[in-house]
């Protein structure tokens, strides 16, 4: 393997990989708090035991969560050291203030997973939601740092050099936004669709139903809200796009020509050779109307992209196809969720209703590995937009493709171990709680 | 001025890591040469004093390091591409280490697989602090070298040698040393108890005497000043003094049974040994083959970045200190007698 492509792929391994546990590590401290706050209120020992059940998940979570960040921080330097030294001093605002967020999220952990019995319940309480607060900032911030790739400012680029840096200004960049709303939505989506699904599985196998049927309840109210509202900032995000990376766009639509009235293509296989998309739906006019309000606005292709400028078109096309298709299914499954709550009531207890949410444990995640693809492959060659190519970027050091199998081999072991260790809390929970309800 | 700012919380982030994850490491360094059937009980006890701030300890690594791409890149950049090696050795050390340690706290199962965390984790509280004293020698020893052109000596020789590994060594050794004294504070209603962890911290005092003297002989046949760095000047040889006085007074209390201060001693230790360590050669963190450096003082981001970087500082310690300085003491005043 190439050493560069070994870069590349190495990080997108364990940025892929860490994604999981930081969506999960912002999003299950908020489920713990409702459990905890009703056990509070109702001293209904289940809710208790849901906190405390979730809580042992979370810190093996965290800690995964927290050692694959450590990587993260160091693989920067170790892959791509010529974009680090120029722009570290540029992008790394949100990284000094995140350090902050992060130490925080340390500390309210610390209280809250070793601090039953020992404080005050609602100075507990307390910080339990400080560690989820915590977490959507630096979620946030990170974000931020990655949107600056996408949109880079602050800085003026004369001659090679970069000049007037303004750290503020590349931290709120014309992409910050969208992409931390879009980022923070998905991982409410993507966490409350996973852990609704495990304890439906759960009530399926009728273990502990109580448990786990309350469980689910919680988890699934903030999936559904949050699968809704996600095509719409979707939406928002692609507009963006269209504005700041027209290439990214064009590629993620398999968007060839440049035209008015364009079609919004659904599915399909592009041919890069002969520009053309197969055996895809085309919808005319739509592309026009999504991107820029106008059935007769001109979308820019990939023709008016120089060869040497553009982005993989199959990937991005197929990822993008690939997020926007579960979006779409997880805001239907979400809908059928607010009609079974409203109106009915008895599907709860059907089996195929509590299926549908076990076989849809995945997709969230699945959604979100996408996203990503899309946002970064549909930024080649570039690694700053328009400023730095990949390429230029990467590491003098030779073998860079050992590293890259020492890696994939430590995070298969690692992903292993945490479904492991999953597994066996979930099988452990009639055991460990039974005594107290049932 | 701000400059200094970002130096300082540079300086002090590597000294608290030292000292508050070093413990932490030395636990586990501690655990890897205790006979079998101790091992469960220096578990259960450093369970207890590192659980609630084990996240927290480890915060400062990512605080340096951010501290150094934000601030200093040229520095970050050149320790990455010709530290590479024992960086990605140190991460793999990191990512065992967290990841053993949660497991074997949190596993809802207690079987055979116990064993295999327990053997991760210590092996890897060894190594963690062994390349990473590895990593700090070398940016010091004079063995990086930008213009190299084989394969060994740009990407090995720059940190596989003597002094480099010495200091690894010291650095383990010292972990241990901290992490001894820590418990011994642990244990101190229990006699049997404390006399082992007094016996432990004798090992790995003589343990720190022994690679300090080697990280010194070493020094000097790889032609490295480390004596004028330490003893060429008054802050260097005060301070020497500083900490052997003050180690001298902590053996007189450990064996005069008493508990207090033996904390404060050992970390007025450690930061008297970096102090002399990084003195001399500040601002320079790299020295290169060729004679040349890396100083902080050149190697710097804009001062745009410089400010904005001492502020986010600045404003993230009025949150973290008084928060962390709770947690610490409310687990060390109430006894942490159960966790999850
Ligand atoms: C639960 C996960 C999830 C779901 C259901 C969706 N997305 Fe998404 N999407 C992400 C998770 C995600 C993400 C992984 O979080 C990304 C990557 C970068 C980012 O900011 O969010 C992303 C990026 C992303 C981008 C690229 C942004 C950029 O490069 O800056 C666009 C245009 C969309 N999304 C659009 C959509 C649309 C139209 C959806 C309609 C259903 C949709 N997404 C559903
Ligand atoms: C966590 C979600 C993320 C995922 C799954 C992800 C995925 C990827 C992928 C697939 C690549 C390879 C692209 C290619 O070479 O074709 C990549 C590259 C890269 N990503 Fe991300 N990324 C994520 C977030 C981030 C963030 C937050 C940052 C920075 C702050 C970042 C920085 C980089 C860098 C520096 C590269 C290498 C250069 C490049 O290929 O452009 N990524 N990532
Ligand atoms: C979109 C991508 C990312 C998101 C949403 C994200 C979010 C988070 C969150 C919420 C946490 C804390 C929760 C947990 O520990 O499980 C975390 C941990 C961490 N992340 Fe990320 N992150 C992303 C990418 C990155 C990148 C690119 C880096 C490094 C450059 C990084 C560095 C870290 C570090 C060092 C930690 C550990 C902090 C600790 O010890 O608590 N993350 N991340």
């Amino acid at each position: 393997m190439d050493d560069f492509i070994a870069a590349r792929s190495q990080m997108a391994l364990s940025l892929g990989f860490h994604i999981i546990f930081s969506c999960i590590g912002m999003v299950m401290p908020f489920f713990m708090a409702i459990a905890h706050f009703y056990w509070l209120k109702t001293k209904d020992p289940v809710y208790k035991n849901i906190t405390k059940a979730w809580s042992k998940g979370v810190a093996i979570f965290f800690a995964t969560g927290a050692v694959s960040g450590t990587v993260l921080s160091f693989e920067l330097g170790l892959l791509w050291p010529s974009f680090m030294k120029h722009a570290g001093p540029i992008f790394g605002m949100p990284f000094s203030l995140e350090g902050t967020a992060f130490f925080i999220e340390a500390i309210a952990l610390g209280f809250f997973l070793y601090g039953w019995e020992r404080f005050n319940p609602w100075f507990h309480w307390v910080t339990g939601v400080v560690v989820g607060i915590s977490g959507i900032v630096s979620g946030i911030l990170v974000v931020a740092a990655n949107s600056w790739m996408n949109s880079p400012s602050g800085f003026d680029f004369v001659n090679g050099q970069y000049l007037n840096i303004d750290p503020m200004k590349a931290m709120f960049n014309a992409a910050w936004f969208q992409q931390a709303l879009h980022m923070s939505i998905a991982a409410f989506a993507a966490t409350g669709f996973a852990v609704a699904g495990v304890h439906a599985m759960m009530i399926i196998r009728k273990k502990n139903v109580k448990f786990h049927y309350m469980a689910f309840r919680i988890a699934i109210v903030f999936g559904a809200v949050t699968a809704i509202l996600q095509p719409f900032s979707g939406d928002i995000s692609a507009k963006n796009v269209a504005k700041r990376q027209p290439a990214k766009l064009a590629a993620m639509e398999a968007h060839f020509k440049t035209e008015k009235f364009s079609p919004l293509i659904i599915g399909g296989i592009p041919d890069t050779l002969t520009k053309q998309v197969n055996y895809a739906i085309k919808i005319p006019g739509m592309l026009s109307f999504m991107t820029y309000e106008d059935f007769n606005a001109e979308v820019k292709g990939l023709d008016q992209i120089p060869k040497e400028n553009q982005p993989p078109v199959a990937i991005t096309h197929y990822a993008f196809q690939v997020m926007v298709g579960l979006g779409v299914l997880m805001m239907g499954i979400a809908v059928l969720y607010f009609i079974a709550l409203l109106k009915m009531k008895k599907w709860f207890s059907k089996v195929w209703f509590l299926k549908l949410f076990a076989w849809a444990t995945p997709i969230g995640f699945i959604a979100v590995e996408a996203g990503w693809t899309v946002t970064e492959v549909g930024r080649q060659p570039w690694i700053i937009q328009g400023v730095m190519r990949t390429a230029d970027a990467v590491t003098p050091m030779p073998g860079i493709n050992y590293s890259f199998y020492l890696f994939t081999a430590v995070y298969l072991s690692l992903s292993v171990m945490v479904v492991f260790m999953l597994y066996r809390q979930i099988k452990m929970v009639p055991k460990l709680y039974n005594k107290d309800v049932y | 001025m701000m400059l200094y700012v970002v130096i300082i919380y540079l300086w002090a982030a590597l000294l608290l890591y030292l000292l508050l994850g070093g413990a932490d490491f030395g636990a586990g360094i501690i655990e890897l040469f205790t006979t079998e059937d101790n091992k469960a009980r220096t578990r259960r006890i450093s369970y207890q004093a590192i659980g609630p701030v084990w996240e927290a300890n480890h915060m400062w690594l990512i605080i340096a390091i951010v501290i150094l791409f934000v601030g200093f890149p040229g520095i970050y950049a050149t320790m990455s591409v010709h530290l590479h090696i024992p960086l990605v050795i140190m991460l793999l050390g990191i990512i065992a280490r967290g990841t053993a340690f949660a497991f074997r706290n949190y596993d809802a199962v207690t079987d055979n697989f116990q064993k295999v965390y327990n053997k991760i984790f210590v092996y890897s509280s060894f190594i963690t602090p062994l390349f990473l004293g590895i990593i700090a020698g070398s940016a010091v020893s004079g063995r990086i070298d930008p213009h190299a052109n084989t394969f060994l000596s740009a990407y090995v020789f720059s940190w596989l040698n003597w002094f480099s590994v010495s200091i690894g060594l010291f650095t383990a050794s010292l972990c241990g040393f901290i992490a001894a004294i820590f418990l011994i504070g642990e244990a101190k209603h229990d006699e049997i108890e404390r006399k082992r962890y007094v016996r432990k911290a004798v090992q790995m005092n003589v343990a720190a005497v022994i690679s300090g003297g080697l990280v010194f002989v070493s020094a000097i046949s790889d032609g490295i000043p480390l004596v004028q760095w330490v003893f060429g000047n008054a802050v260097g040889i005060t301070a020497v003094s500083a900490a052997t006085i003050s180690l001298i007074i902590l053996w007189y209390l450990i064996y005069n049974g008493r508990s207090k201060s033996l904390r404060l001693l050992a970390g007025f230790q450690i930061t008297m040994i970096l102090l002399t360590t990084t003195y001399k050669h500040y601002p320079n963190i790299v020295i290169l083959k060729n004679g040349g450096y890396l100083s902080l003082l050149e190697n710097k981001g804009t001062d745009k970045t410089i400010e904005a970087l001492a502020l986010a500082l600045l404003i993230g310690s009025v949150f973290i200190l008084p928060a962390l300085v709770y947690l610490i003491y409310s687990f060390q005043k109430k006894g942490n007698k159960q966790a999850v």
